[in-house]
């Protein structure tokens, strides 16, 4: 799809954008419908989208695979983190009353707020990986065929 | 008027299903396959579940109908015509369906307040959770601080479902970065 035009200029438009309400969605997921699932999947369409119009290559140099495979991690260790953290301050796994010591509410706040981040972190970085596992594929067997 | 988009979003979806069912063309089956999805997001946008829709217009019309298609490159695109017909799964078929519909005959009626779901633990979500949490979308506050074991359980289940593929065929994701140039070029040529 490099040469077609069309595509290229409308997807360079709209990128920036999807990425964009992908972030919003992540944190304004305490204020309106949205929250880590919803963000991940929407961050990773816009790495698909880049992908289909620049192709594998390109993409695997903006979410380099060593990254993503760091990022299915730690995405899902921040979550755990912040649960282990909320024990060590003295409450209950995942009691984010205990992380703020003055007001709980803002305690719950920040945990959410982390726990999302979390959440969304893994989900995009998983996603984009299954693109890239599935989309890769081909080339790769020619690339041994040739060999 | 609601009625209305029910009754058309459920009967587009029941056709897009016969003709997904009727079709051997694979590539037509992948692009309906997403249109189903679509169709469906629409259904939980009418149900009020905005972000379920989200993740469903992202996931089921976005990715994976480009999964699919990158799929169908492995293989052909024409389904193999069978010959043989037998009249055992379409009676399976009726009768699960039957079994289905005969269920939710006893279920309570959609947005019912009588309804047992309504009277275990969610009047205390909602009478506590803006004092308790403070976030004002409810949802959010059950899923990540009241349900958060449950949603780190999902995300454990993603982070598995990532870790099993990249295991099985995460050889093309892997073996990317000695042959970056080669392939960028080859690329350019396609």
């Amino acid at each position: 799809m490099n040469d077609n035009i069309i595509l290229r200029v409308v997807s360079k438009m709209f990128i920036p954008f999807i990425l964009l309400f992908a972030l919003y969605v992540q944190f304004h997921g305490d204020y309106g419908p949205g929250g880590g699932f919803q963000a991940g999947v929407i961050f990773a369409a816009g790495f698909v989208l880049y992908a289909l119009v620049w192709g594998i290559e390109e993409a695997k140099r903006v979410a380099h695979p060593n990254v993503l495979q760091w990022a299915v991690a730690i995405g899902i260790l921040l979550y755990a983190g912040t649960g282990v953290a909320s024990l060590f301050l003295g409450g209950n796994f995942l009691d984010y009353g205990v992380l703020d010591h003055h007001d709980p509410v803002h305690g719950q706040h920040l945990g959410i707020l982390l726990v999302e981040l979390g959440v969304g972190i893994t989900v995009a970085a998983v996603m984009t990986s299954a693109f890239f596992c599935f989309a890769g594929r081909r080339r790769v067997d020619d690339g041994e065929d040739a060999q | 008027m609601i009625e209305i988009v029910d009754i058309s979003l459920l009967t587009l979806m029941a056709v897009v299903a016969v003709v997904i069912s009727r079709l051997r063309n694979l590539f037509g089956v992948a692009m309906l396959a997403g249109f189903y999805s679509l169709l469906s997001c629409g259904m939980f946008v009418v149900l009020d579940a905005v972000d379920v829709a989200f993740t469903e217009a992202a996931v089921g019309a976005g990715v994976s109908t480009v999964i699919l298609l990158g799929t169908m490159l492995l293989t052909s695109s024409e389904e193999k015509a069978t010959t043989n017909w037998s009249p055992l799964p379409l009676l399976v078929c009726l009768a699960v369906g039957g079994l289905l519909v005969y269920a939710t005959l006893d279920m309570p009626r959609y947005g019912d307040p009588n309804a047992p779901i309504h009277h275990h633990v969610a009047p205390r979500y909602i009478q506590d959770s803006p004092t308790e949490v403070g976030v004002p979308n409810m949802v959010t506050s059950v899923l990540a601080s009241y349900r958060g074991y449950d949603t780190l359980g999902e995300t454990t289940v993603i982070f598995t479902a990532g870790v099993g593929l990249l295991l099985l065929i995460g050889s093309a994701f892997r073996s990317i970065r000695p042959n970056r140039s080669a392939s960028t070029t080859s690329g350019g040529q396609r």
